[in-house]
């Protein structure tokens, strides 16, 4: 973004570019040096600004016909399925939306963490990216109270009553959350409060992501510094565009599925009916995409340290940048590294299965394992294999191990092979 | 430590697809149908949405409300499809309470087709005083708001037997063998011959419970055939956007000697 020249052709583009640079601002994000090996895991950021903006605009609409209030909120929710035009379209993509977004994310955090994305110079990319994630989730846990069924109650009953864990002001952090003496009518005002307000405030940190992100460039697939411009790097658009572009839209069928052929199979059957504090659910599960860390909550047997587990499974992310003692960004040049990526993605989707299941017997034991695994990964093996690890060699440019050639040709080989799974 | 990790590796996802069958020795498999609903192309069946409204209001009405249904719901597309006039007919059998008029005071009047379906109670407490403490759960999206959806209700209203040896139930309460917990408070419904279709189809169990459950599927999803219509159309322009898209980015990217 610095040092960017750019002069407008027509004599009222370089008046108005001269108070504001906003023509600047497009010729960057036009010519922006993007790598050219990026692979298909490196369009998920376009897919994730889609999806933001698509939660906003139909969040929008629906704002307009719901009703904050607990004795109406489930009511307008189906007034809104059945009597506003195309409301049961907007809804189910506004509720689709929210998983398909966690899909992306994850995907998009996980290809960081094999391309070694948030290693310097980008570690504020990351830690920004881990800000969004967790407004991210609070969104959605407030957005899951606001159809008032039976899960939206009783999920929203079980969070905030984590706080309670709290030693001394525990229980009136609750009170206070809840505004009253359990969770009731200023609980959802808040929450819909809330849940209008963070979407902007995620905007707000996208952007700063995206600048954070054009400063030092895109990380790529074989994670060496690339000169920009040069041979190994192409203009934003149209090359990249495209790309995203033909990815968002086979993202967009994905989702387009969901909404059209089965709206309701990723939600809960339990949230179609109205919530009822006297009637506990047989069990409380939230939404998929928080379901591994409920399993962390879980699996620790004191409630506090349950708590303290379950955030710190989301904080030691951010002091991945420092905990990864590599210098070497990409896994295709980290063998043992890559066997460890791979477990702790299995690690991770086991955490998810179980946080499904009751917290008894074999689940639990499982569940203190993977949960004791994910701990162990970041904490031991990450800093330890930066030291023992030996990595293969690195090529010099992009161009090199295409062009064939040099001694890193099976490693570029092996990197197409890897393009392939796309 | 290569091999290791390895096979450390394939156990884990080996052991994956094996965790579910631990816990579906508990699951009872539901009776299904033919149901024309599902499906890239599912249609609700009319006749069968018209028979269900029938066994509603013979049958379930007395008991199970439908708060978020209209009269005029009835003549909407893609619903039963009675004729306006049909529609206007059945509203206008049941009494509705209106008021207050101009006296103050509440009054009685025909339904019209801007109507909610009429309320079996008053409300919550007399429909469970009424029901020997069990509250009938409203209609409106009950099939959705069941585990099994469709399939369920449908078993369920077919899964009355006696009792297994041991189970002793108390008085009011009724074996299901599809119920959550087996014990219901709703007693056996569906009888053959109970209610005699205007079309001539032989009311069995089997075709009541299967109609009732299509217009239950319906009441809770009144736009599900536009919704299969549209998705399709959607679908489609999609799949060939991103074919033209592809080919665009061939061509775009064919002057880098990259692949995408």
């Amino acid at each position: 973004m610095s040092d960017h020249e750019y002069t407008p052709k027509s004599n009222f583009g370089k008046w108005f570019n001269d108070r504001l640079p906003l023509l600047t601002l497009a010729n960057h994000l036009t010519d922006y040096p993007t790598p050219k090996n990026l692979n298909y895991w490196w369009t998920f950021g376009g897919i994730l600004t889609f999806c933001l903006v698509t939660q906003i605009v139909t969040g929008l609409v629906l704002a307009m016909h719901y009703i904050a209030h607990a004795d109406m909120a489930f009511d307008s929710v189906e007034h809104i399925m059945r009597d506003v035009n195309y409301g049961w379209l907007i809804r189910y993509i506004h509720a689709n939306g929210a998983s398909m977004f966690f899909l992306a994310v994850y995907i998009h955090i996980f290809r960081s963490l094999f391309y070694g994305s948030y290693k310097a110079p980008r570690e504020i990319i990351w830690i920004i990216g881990i800000i969004i994630y967790l407004l991210m989730m609070a969104a959605a846990f407030m957005g899951y109270v606001l159809p008032w069924g039976q899960m939206s109650f009783w999920g929203a009953t079980v969070i905030t009553n984590l706080f309670s864990a709290i030693p001394l002001v525990g229980e009136g952090i609750v009170t206070w959350l809840w505004g009253g003496y359990s969770v009731d009518n200023p609980t959802l005002t808040r929450f819909f409060t809330l849940h209008y307000l963070i979407p902007f405030l995620i905007l707000g940190l996208v952007v700063l992501h995206i600048w954070a992100l054009h400063v030092p460039g895109n990380n790529n697939p074989i994670g060496i510094d690339v000169k920009k411009p040069s041979k190994d790097t192409v203009p934003f658009h149209p090359y990249i565009v495209i790309k995203d572009a033909f990815a968002l839209l086979m993202f967009m069928i994905v989702f387009a599925f969901f909404v059209f052929y089965t709206p309701n199979i990723l939600g809960h059957a339990d949230n179609y009916i109205e919530a009822n504090p006297l009637v506990t659910p047989a069990h409380i599960v939230p939404e998929w995409y928080l379901l591994p860390f409920y399993a962390i909550l879980r699996s620790v047997p004191d409630k506090l340290m349950g708590v303290i587990a379950m955030l710190s499974a989301i904080f030691i992310l951010a002091a991945l940048p420092w905990l990864d003692t590599s210098k070497i960004r990409s896994a295709v040049f980290r063998p043992l590294y890559r066997q460890f990526y791979w477990i702790l993605v299995a690690d991770v989707l086991i955490l998810g299965y179980v946080g499904a299941m009751p917290a008894e017997g074999l689940y639990l034991l499982i569940a203190r394992v993977a949960t004791a695994y994910y701990f162990l990964h970041f904490l031991v093996i990450l800093p330890i294999l930066g030291f023992k690890e030996r990595t293969l060699p690195v090529p010099l440019s992009i161009t090199e191990p295409v062009l064939g050639g040099s001694s890193n040709l099976a490693v570029a080989r092996d990197d197409s092979r890897l393009e392939k799974l796309k | 430590m290569k091999k290791f990790l390895k096979l450390f590796f394939y156990i884990f996802f080996f052991l994956i697809p094996f965790l579910p069958q631990v816990y579906a020795a508990e699951k009872v498999e539901y009776l299904t149908t033919d149901w024309s609903f599902k499906g890239l192309f599912g249609k609700f069946d009319r006749s069968a949405l018209q028979r269900g409204y029938h066994v509603y209001t013979e049958v379930c009405s007395s008991c199970h409300s439908m708060k978020y249904l209209s009269y005029r719901n009835l003549a909407q597309e893609g619903g039963p499809e009675f004729t306006e006039a049909e529609a206007k007919a059945i509203a206008a059998s049941f009494e509705v309470t209106d008021g207050p008029n101009s006296d103050g005071e509440m009054f009685t009047r025909p339904g019209k087709l801007s109507d909610k379906f009429v309320m079996p109670y008053e409300n919550v407490k007399a429909a469970q005083a009424a029901n020997g403490g069990a509250y009938p759960p409203d209609m409106s999206v009950l099939v959705k708001a069941r585990g099994g959806g469709v399939d369920y209700i449908y078993s369920l209203l077919q899964g009355y037997e006696d009792p297994p040896a041991g189970v002793t139930l108390d008085d009011g309460v009724y074996y299901n063998k599809y119920m959550y917990g087996n014990k219901i408070k709703m007693a056996n419904q569906l009888s053959d011959g109970l209610i005699e279709y205007s079309d001539g189809t032989k009311a069995t169990v089997e075709q009541m419970s299967k109609d009732v459950t299509t217009f239950l599927m319906w009441a809770a999803e009144p736009h599900l055939e536009s919704r299969h219509k549209m998705g399709f159309k959607a679908i489609v322009y999609l799949i060939i956007l991103t074919i033209l898209v592809y080919f665009s980015m061939k061509r775009i990217w064919s002057r880098i000697e990259t692949k995408v």
